[in-house]
């Protein structure tokens, strides 16, 4: 069972996710103290302890447009999110699936604040509203480097081959 | 086949590709900027362990561009650069530009003014607007740190899903006062910021063939707005005169062009010639309305310049209008040159006299106030007019600024209003 600890909109940039004021931090062990930085209180949460590694973030379409900045992945990914939406853009799909955060793609879920969502492999069930919502596999060019634990560990595979 | 299609083809030896196929494409140049320090940091990470020196597959064809965060803005970042030319000394890294006037700029310039991209090519950088590039006819797209760490390694993309193509057909003759800027923008708020997510546009049309090479790499610069994974632009004979005469490139060039009959996902139609200056408005790229809905807004930074709008036609636009004019006493206003040389012409040429004279400040080459590094952040609740590429929330800095994105024909008329201004007249 996973929590529900936030609730966004369509069209969340990494400027949202990680302003870009702290670009010059790259290091995916740094970068988690900066995420959703404009968010104070957010932020604040992460940072003190307080979200169980597996919450959820509920967001909409879109989710991660913008920039190729990869530490709008490892910033959530410091925390063991789970990002779900109901699209991402591109390249922080891509980033995600490298860096082993977690994303399901659900276009139909509802889910507010604080619900606890069960997370299937075909299949979101909300226990908090009963409803049950479908998940579009990922992209299957990621399957291989996702099966892999990431992409360094898939790129490291590939150079001894 | 589509030109994504062709060249996907080519660089993996296949005679054709299917939309869906995946495929591990070869790199013919793989770009990074500032952002190079953390794909040095995952580049050894795929070494540990293999008991093999960490040691890129082919120096020259890696680029690497300081253009974020010049002159370093603080200590953090003044040590990444120098780890990052210690890794260009000891790796031998051939396409490598420094800081400096006499081989600087953005790395969106830097590439095409150099002739670093050449058609039929592929190209990846760590940048999302690396979908510049398809303006000469290359399948140009960003990738993330760690992906570029793989290619670094192995001199491919893993597990590319060959995209569909949208093709954009932009027909007619564009109106005094507007612009490519004002195509592309048209273009983002139809199809919306995720219209193109996983596609590649094909711009087609006879607006883009009569369109020089810098309008061409506004409309592909901004291609990823839609969400494009890349935006090209068949090569032709503009692409081979820009190739020669302002890049230097000499032998043979391959241009790769469409088959008549390749398959769309969709065909959206752009009529030009009845285009007015379009504006982005806060906080999305696609939030696109006409100028005659904003005409008035009242802005406190004027910003020109930028690997979206700041070559020479773009500085010259600027410089003619607020030539003998002042800008109004509450505006300021930041110009940045795309690249050193295109300073020094825009120099020679009186466009940074006239642009000084009306009371402009003349930045170094840089995308610091773009996506709100340094060099012109904004104030609590200001609001920036700028023909940059960006205007979501916190962009230039401040969550509770504004960013509106424009044409540099209706940044420098509002410069001199002070108000969100209609250049045609």
């Amino acid at each position: 069972m996973a929590t529900v600890v936030l609730k966004l909109g369509n069209d969340i940039s990494t400027d949202h996710i990680y302003p870009g004021r702290y670009m010059a931090t790259v290091l995916p062990t740094e970068t988690p103290q900066f995420a959703f930085a404009d968010m104070a209180e957010f932020n604040a949460m992460l940072r003190s302890g307080a979200v169980s590694p597996g919450s959820v973030i509920v967001a909409g379409q879109n989710f991660g447009c913008g920039s190729s900045r990869e530490q709008a992945a490892s910033t959530l990914k410091g925390y063991d999110l789970v990002i779900v939406a109901k699209g991402f853009a591109r390249i922080f799909l891509q980033n995600s699936a490298n860096l082993g955060l977690r994303t399901v793609i659900s276009p139909d879920l509802e889910a507010s604040e604080g619900d606890e969502l069960e997370l299937l492999d075909d299949a979101i069930v909300n226990r908090t509203t009963g409803q049950r919502a479908s998940v579009i596999p990922l992209p299957k060019a990621r399957q291989a480097i996702i099966d892999a634990g990431g992409l360094i560990a898939y790129a490291r595979q590939r150079l001894l081959a | 086949m589509t030109i994504v299609q062709k060249i996907l083809a080519r660089a993996t030896g296949q005679s054709s590709v299917a939309v869906g196929d995946i495929v591990e494409p070869r790199v013919d140049l793989a770009m990074s900027h500032e952002n190079a320090a953390l794909v040095i940091n995952q580049f050894r990470e795929i070494y540990k362990g293999t008991g093999r020196e960490p040691i890129v597959w082919d120096p020259e064809r890696i680029a690497i561009i300081f253009d974020h965060r010049v002159p370093a803005e603080s200590s953090k970042t003044a040590t990444n650069q120098k780890r990052i030319r210690e890794f260009v000394a000891a790796q031998g890294i051939g396409k490598f530009h420094d800081m400096r006037g006499d081989q600087g700029g953005i790395c969106h310039q830097i590439l095409p003014e150099n002739g670093y991209v050449r058609p039929g090519q592929v190209v990846v950088g760590t940048d999302s607007h690396t979908t510049s590039h398809g303006a000469l006819g290359a399948f140009a797209f960003g990738i993330g740190a760690t992906e570029m760490a793989a290619v670094w390694a192995l001199g491919c993309v893993f597990n590319v899903e060959v995209p569909a193509t949208m093709k954009v057909v932009v027909r007619g003759v564009l109106p005094e006062g507007v612009a490519p800027k004002d195509i592309i923008l048209n273009l983002i708020g139809r199809v919306s910021a995720e219209g193109a997510n996983f596609k590649v546009i094909e711009f087609h049309g006879d607006a883009i063939r009569s369109m020089d090479t810098s309008g061409r790499l506004t409309i592909c610069n901004m291609a990823v707005e839609a969400g494009a994974t890349s935006g090209i632009v068949p090569a032709d004979e503009e692409t081979v005169r820009y190739l020669r005469e302002v890049a230097g490139v000499t032998g043979e060039l391959d241009v790769v062009t469409p088959d008549p009959d390749a398959a769309y996902s969709e065909v959206v139609e752009i009529d030009a010639s009845s285009l007015v200056p379009q504006i982005a408005c806060p906080h999305t790229v696609d939030h696109v309305k006409a100028i005659t809905d904003v005409a008035g807004t009242r802005v406190d930074q004027v910003v020109i310049g930028s690997c979206t709008n700041g070559r020479l036609d773009d500085l010259a636009v600027a410089a003619r209008l607020v030539k003998g004019h002042r800008l109004a006493s509450h505006v300021r206003m930041l110009v940045f040159p795309a690249s050193w040389r295109i300073y020094k012409e825009a120099m020679q040429r009186g466009y940074l006299s006239d642009l000084i004279d009306a009371g402009a400040t003349v930045m170094n080459p840089g995308c610091g106030c773009c996506l709100g590094v340094h060099q012109g952040a904004l104030g609590d609740g200001e609001v920036a007019l700028s023909t940059t590429n960006r205007n979501f929330k916190g962009r230039m800095g401040n969550p509770t600024a504004e960013v509106y994105l424009c044409s540099p024909a209706v940044a420098a008329a509002s410069a001199i209003t002070g108000v969100i201004t209609d250049p045609r007249g």
